[in-house]
């Protein structure tokens, strides 16, 4: 080895070589510079490949989404948990139910619950629907899920006949065939349809809130949803019942409570009447 | 030549006499029209049925015009848009033909639905004022077992009607009515096939269901009947015991003219009120329901409500299923229990009831006075546990509709109705014997003491009595009080009903007569008797 090549080698070549007239205290110096640079070395790469302490509370959150999240810790971190992971015991986690669940829940008023029970019932919503789009929006970012298509009208070009057949065939075991309701379980219900909206009975559909199972769109196709969604909210709600008043629709038990008040009734009263002109 | 001048006020007579001639009715005839009936208002709750059963043939009749007894599959084009292009069967899509294309079609099938729920009502109405008052008792017994074979027959009719339209209700019907039969031990599945004409639906049974609804049911419910009122016209009508009523006689009007009249002026009344509840209100929407589909059950599918006790049952049953390790294994399933033994012992009871009672009471006495509730308190106490147990049967056939709109738990609903179902009906029979015993001690006490006047007499010693107005003359006692016999019928316990407001006005919306004075002192009031009335008789005896 020349000194020429020495020059033309680069320092790291040049600090590994160990003359041998190189006293003991640089050979100490130079192990400690040579430590020193390594963890400075693994500290900055963990600084740069390791997740930021702060990741967690900020996501890149669009301008609605973090809207939303702001209503979130006020009036659902409670039982839905930071972050809405959910809580043990109160509310579920809300990380991939999409923006179809909470528009649901919170333009029907179920979600802020007021108490914990069997089932939520419909309220008047306590967000606006403004807020409302921004906590779907802050769900949907969290964790993906299904989402209800744009516009108010979802039953367009719906087929009143088909979407009666499949409302009979999927939604009247629960929710009867006048879409009024029914009784299940342990004080659960299906509930009446006649305040849902398109929007709502297609976010249903989707999300199958609370005991409804879930018809995604490998079960009943976006077109047939429309349909049945025609046939509730033109035939069911609009039908002028043509037999007169309808008895709440809750089928023979009404019909027999009706003969015994109205039918025997009037006939006791007629038969006192007629048995008094004597 | 003169033209014989036309006498017109006598023309009927002359008709009469001859038709006389030629007939020799009117000996007969005069007897039929003399005939008494007693009258009660509780006399006419029969009738009801009666005459809601010809409103029932004379719609079914005009239904028929329209109705398709077939199964046979075709593609609704009627005028109700939501079914339009829908496939059905025939008989279905005439059903939905005669609500929405026949003239006056809707409320003919709606009278008809009423007019069955009515008649079903009105049998039992009338069977419990038969009971409640003991006119079963000999020697009405077999037209108690005819009364009660006649509900029976009426719910076949009901069932029956019920599945004709083959809509997504009557189809839920027809299913559970399948499954009852195949419950049955043995014989089930050949009871099953052989009415379906195979496996359950089959395409036969819409056709058979519909002879046996417009042919052999109505035949049966028709012999029933006129042996029903045949039996009531050969052993005459009970009545209240009352001044001048004997266990030997009828006081009441003649056939004719005014009972007659008022008959047929009370059918017009059943008449018109089913006409009104078949115009104003709908029953069965059966477009609603659409057509029956084996994968089709809506929530809320409930029986009419006289079959409603037999859904009840099968609800509170538990899934107690017996395994009979007989070869291959055989199992009762728990529907057995509530929809076939249930009901055979409920027909058993009923129908036996007189005689029970008659053995347990060892009365082989003939009697055609009838009893006060009050007065028999066992039996009334009995029925008031039969109509418990069937009111809790019947409210848990529609306990998932009471359910929903009430806001309670279904599991909830079912408990109460297992524990009512045991519990009650002991309650009922125990609160109603002392309500009886209790009723009857007030009579006697208004008997012994007089009716309470609500005047406080203070005396000179400065003791309050309460004056009692006294119902028969002093018999001499030192207390003023006479002794009356109670003879079963009501004792009056208001001082009006002694007369002491005056006479009541009468007149139905306005009086038709200027009311008089009434008498000054309500302390005093011109407590009188009551004039005699005439005894009107048949002119035959009982014996």
């Amino acid at each position: 080895m020349t000194s020429d090549n020495d020059r033309r080698r680069g320092l790291l070549a040049r600090l590994r070589e160990r003359p041998a007239a190189r006293s003991r205290g640089r050979r100490r110096l130079g192990a400690a510079v040579r430590l020193i640079a390594a963890l400075m070395l693994a500290g900055g790469a963990y600084t740069v490949f390791a997740p930021g302490a702060q990741a967690q509370d900020n996501p890149q959150l669009t301008g609605a989404a973090a809207e939303g999240k702001a209503l979130f810790d006020v009036s659902c971190v409670t039982c839905h948990g930071r972050n809405a992971q959910g809580v043990e015991g109160r509310g579920p986690s809300l990380v991939g139910v999409g923006a179809a669940s909470v528009e649901f829940q919170v333009s029907s008023g179920r979600m802020p619950m007021a108490r914990q029970e069997a089932q939520a019932h419909r309220k008047p919503p306590v967000f606006t629907d403004e807020q409302t789009r921004q906590l779907a929006q802050y769900i949907q970012e969290l964790g993906g899920g299904p989402v209800v298509p744009e516009g108010d009208e979802l039953r367009e070009d719906g087929n009143i006949a088909s979407g009666g057949e499949l409302f009979r065939i999927n939604c009247s075991q629960c929710h009867a065939f006048g879409g009024g309701g029914g009784a299940l379980s342990s004080g659960k219900f299906a509930p009446s349809l006649h305040p849902a909206t398109d929007r709502q009975i297609y976010a249903a559909m989707l999300s199958g809130p609370q005991n409804m199972p879930v018809f995604g769109d490998n079960q009943l196709r976006p077109e047939q949803k429309a349909d049945i969604i025609a046939y509730i909210q033109e035939t069911l709600k609009h039908d002028q019942d043509p037999g007169g008043f309808n008895l709440g629709r809750y089928g023979p038990s009404t019909e027999g409570l009706a003969i015994f008040l109205v039918g025997i009734v009037a006939l006791v009263f007629a038969s006192l009447w007629i048995a008094g002109k004597s | 030549m003169k033209r014989r001048k036309l006498d017109l006020a006598a023309t009927p007579g002359k008709a009469a006499v001859g038709v006389d001639d030629r007939f020799a009715v009117a000996t007969p005839l005069r007897k039929l029209l003399n005939k008494v009936f007693p009258d009660h208002w509780s006399f006419l709750l029969g009738e009801i049925a009666l005459f809601s059963f010809v409103v029932l043939l004379l719609t079914g009749v005009f239904l028929t015009f329209f109705f398709e007894p077939a199964m046979t599959e075709v593609v609704y084009d009627g005028s109700y848009a939501p079914l339009q292009g829908t496939p059905m069967s025939a008989a279905y899509a005439s059903s939905l033909d005669i609500s929405f294309d026949v003239r006056g079609g809707l409320v003919m099938r709606q009278m008809h639905h009423w007019a069955a729920l009515l008649f079903m009502a009105a049998i039992v109405v009338h069977m419990l004022r038969v009971f409640f008052t003991g006119a079963f008792r000999k020697p009405r017994e077999t037209n108690w077992i005819i009364g009660s074979l006649l509900f029976w027959v009426g719910f076949l009719a009901g069932f029956t009607g019920y599945s004709l339209p083959d809509d997504g209700l009557s189809g839920t019907g027809l299913r559970i009515a399948s499954a009852i039969m195949l419950s049955i031990p043995v014989i089930g599945s050949w009871v099953t096939s052989s009415i379906f004409g195979g496996e359950f639906p089959g395409t036969i049974i819409i056709s058979r269901f519909f002879i046996a609804h417009v042919l052999l049911i109505p035949g049966l419910l028709v012999a029933l009947i006129s042996v029903h009122l045949g039996l009531v016209f050969k052993q005459k009508h009970t009545q209240w015991p009352g001044p001048g009523r004997t266990n030997n006689n009828v006081v009441g009007e003649r056939m004719f003219p005014r009972y007659a009249l008022k008959q047929g002026g009370f059918f017009m009344v059943v008449f018109g009120v089913i006409a009104l509840m078949g115009g104003l209100f709908q029953i069965n929407p059966i477009w609603l329901f659409g057509p029956y589909e084996a994968w089709v059950v809506s929530a809320a599918s409930q029986p009419d409500w006289y079959v409603m006790f037999l859904d009840g049952s099968t609800r509170l049953m538990p899934a107690w299923e017996i395994p009979i390790p007989i070869g291959d294994g055989y199992v009762i399933p728990p529907l057995f229990w509530p929809t076939v033994v249930l009901p055979g012992i409920l027909v058993g009871l009923s129908t036996m009831y007189p005689f029970l009672e008659a053995r347990h009471l060892k009365d082989r006495k003939s009697h055609n006075l009838l009893q006060r509730p009050r007065d028999a308190p066992a039996r009334t106490a009995v029925g008031a546990m039969a109509v418990s147990f069937y009111i809790v049967l019947t409210l848990s056939g529609a306990n998932d509709v009471i359910a929903d709109k009430f806001q309670i738990s279904l599991n909830a609903m079912t408990w109460a109705g297992r524990i009512g179902l045991l519990v009650l009906p002991p309650l009922a029979y125990y609160v109603t014997y002392r309500l009886c015993l209790g009723l009857q001690q007030h009579d006697r006490e208004v008997l012994a003491h007089g009716v309470e006047t609500g005047i406080i007499r203070r005396m000179p010693d400065g003791r309050f009595v309460e004056v009692h107005q006294p119902l028969s003359a002093s018999n001499g006692h030192a207390d003023g009080h006479g002794q009356l016999d109670y003879v079963g019928w009501v004792v009056p316990k208001k001082m009006n009903r002694l007369g002491a407001l005056g006479p009541a006005i009468r007149g139905f919306f306005y009086p038709i007569e200027k009311p008089v004075e009434a008498p000054v002192s309500p302390g005093h009031p011109p407590v009188e008797a009551r004039p005699e009335r005439e005894e009107i008789g048949s002119g035959e005896s009982r014996r």
